[in-house]
């Protein structure tokens, strides 16, 4: 109970630590070994950011609760025209008023 | 050189934000998973990738097979591959052993920042970049220890509302790409299926399936005439 670390974990935690490390560096290697971009993996590289970081927002959107769905609706119209500090802090008075407020 | 780390250092302390409550989550998770403190220390140190981490300590939990629970991690991780990819042309003049620290603090929200921030013309320096993930890291890591010393004291991330701010800074995030070719076809593929594959196959796959689907949309379109007017995107991968 009183040790810090047992071997079991201990190993299971560096081999998720080697396998994270390869997805962080994979992406890199791949393209160190493509000399010119074709024009579609381009294309493809260009839609990751979007496509990666909707895939975490779209969910919350729309099956997290009409709360969530509330508060990303007022911060996505205040994003349409400022920057993330006032989305975040819109978005959070929404959710709030949504939850202690309304009920 | 100094003023880029120190910027770098503030630009990320919004990220804390949701980082800290997720960190303290995590760390009161572990040890209720049967961690010790210097276990799920350890493992935000040396992984730093939160939803694997959660998903780690979870099967470990269901006395999965070791190697199953390594290639979950993996496959909950596979995004990074995408994102060390697109990050590549901007930070090509690294040197080797900074390129191997930089690809080992490559987050969320240090891809997108480092994405964002070579597209509008700043340069991606060294120092800009582990400025940003210091901040980041240390927050993650020691908050991490922190939730796991106090176990149960972490109240509930719903109650103080903390939970909507990831999705939150995330939509502001992929906002800032709404003026790139495909963008709305990309973004309402990538959200209907991962939306569907939440459903059908469950967290965190969605991720992966949901992006592949937009990314292969985008692949699959005809590519862009390169114009006079296309703006800065057909430059920038020379």
């Amino acid at each position: 109970m009183s040790e810090l670390f047992t071997p079991h974990m201990t190993l299971l935690i560096l081999a998720g630590a080697v396998a994270t490390y390869l997805t962080r560096i994979g992406g890199y290697l791949l393209m160190s070994r493509l000399k010119n971009v074709p024009p579609r993996v381009d294309a493809a590289l260009n839609a990751v950011p979007a496509a990666v970081l909707t895939t975490l927002v779209a969910p919350a959107f729309f099956s997290g609760g009409i709360d969530v769905t509330v508060a990303m609706a007022v911060a996505l119209a205040i994003g349409l025209g400022f920057s993330s500090i006032p989305m975040l802090v819109g978005g959070w008075i929404a959710v709030m008023v949504m939850r202690h407020l309304v009920g | 050189m100094k003023s880029d780390y120190t910027e770098g250092l503030r630009g990320s302390v919004p990220i804390l934000v949701s980082t800290i409550p997720f960190a303290a989550l995590f760390g009161a998770i572990a040890v209720s998973n049967g961690q010790t403190v210097g276990e799920a220390t350890l493992m935000s140190a040396i992984i730093f990738a939160g939803a694997s981490q959660l998903v780690g300590i979870e099967l470990f939990g269901h006395s999965v097979p070791v190697w199953v629970i390594v290639l979950s991690i993996f496959a909950v991780n596979f995004r990074h591959i995408l994102y060390s990819a697109a990050i590549t042309p901007f930070i090509a003049h690294f040197s080797p052993a900074q390129k191997a620290l930089s690809f080992f603090l490559l987050t969320d929200p240090q891809f997108a920042q480092t994405l964002t921030r070579g597209e509008t013309g700043k340069s991606v320096s060294f120092a800009w970049y582990m400025g940003f993930a210091t901040t980041i890291y240390v927050g993650w890591v020691g908050v991490s220890a922190v939730g796991a010393g106090f176990g149960k004291l972490v109240g509930d991330p719903r109650a103080l509302g903390f939970d909507v701010l990831l999705p939150i800074y995330f939509m502001g995030l992929v906002l800032g790409f709404r003026k790139r070719a495909n963008f709305l076809g990309v973004v309402i593929v990538s959200a209907a299926v991962s939306i569907l594959a939440q459903k059908l196959v469950g967290s965190p796959w969605h991720v992966s399936i949901g992006a592949l689907a937009g990314v292969l949309l985008a692949a699959v379109l005809p590519p862009k005439p390169v114009t006079t007017e296309a703006g800065p995107e057909a430059e920038t991968r020379a």
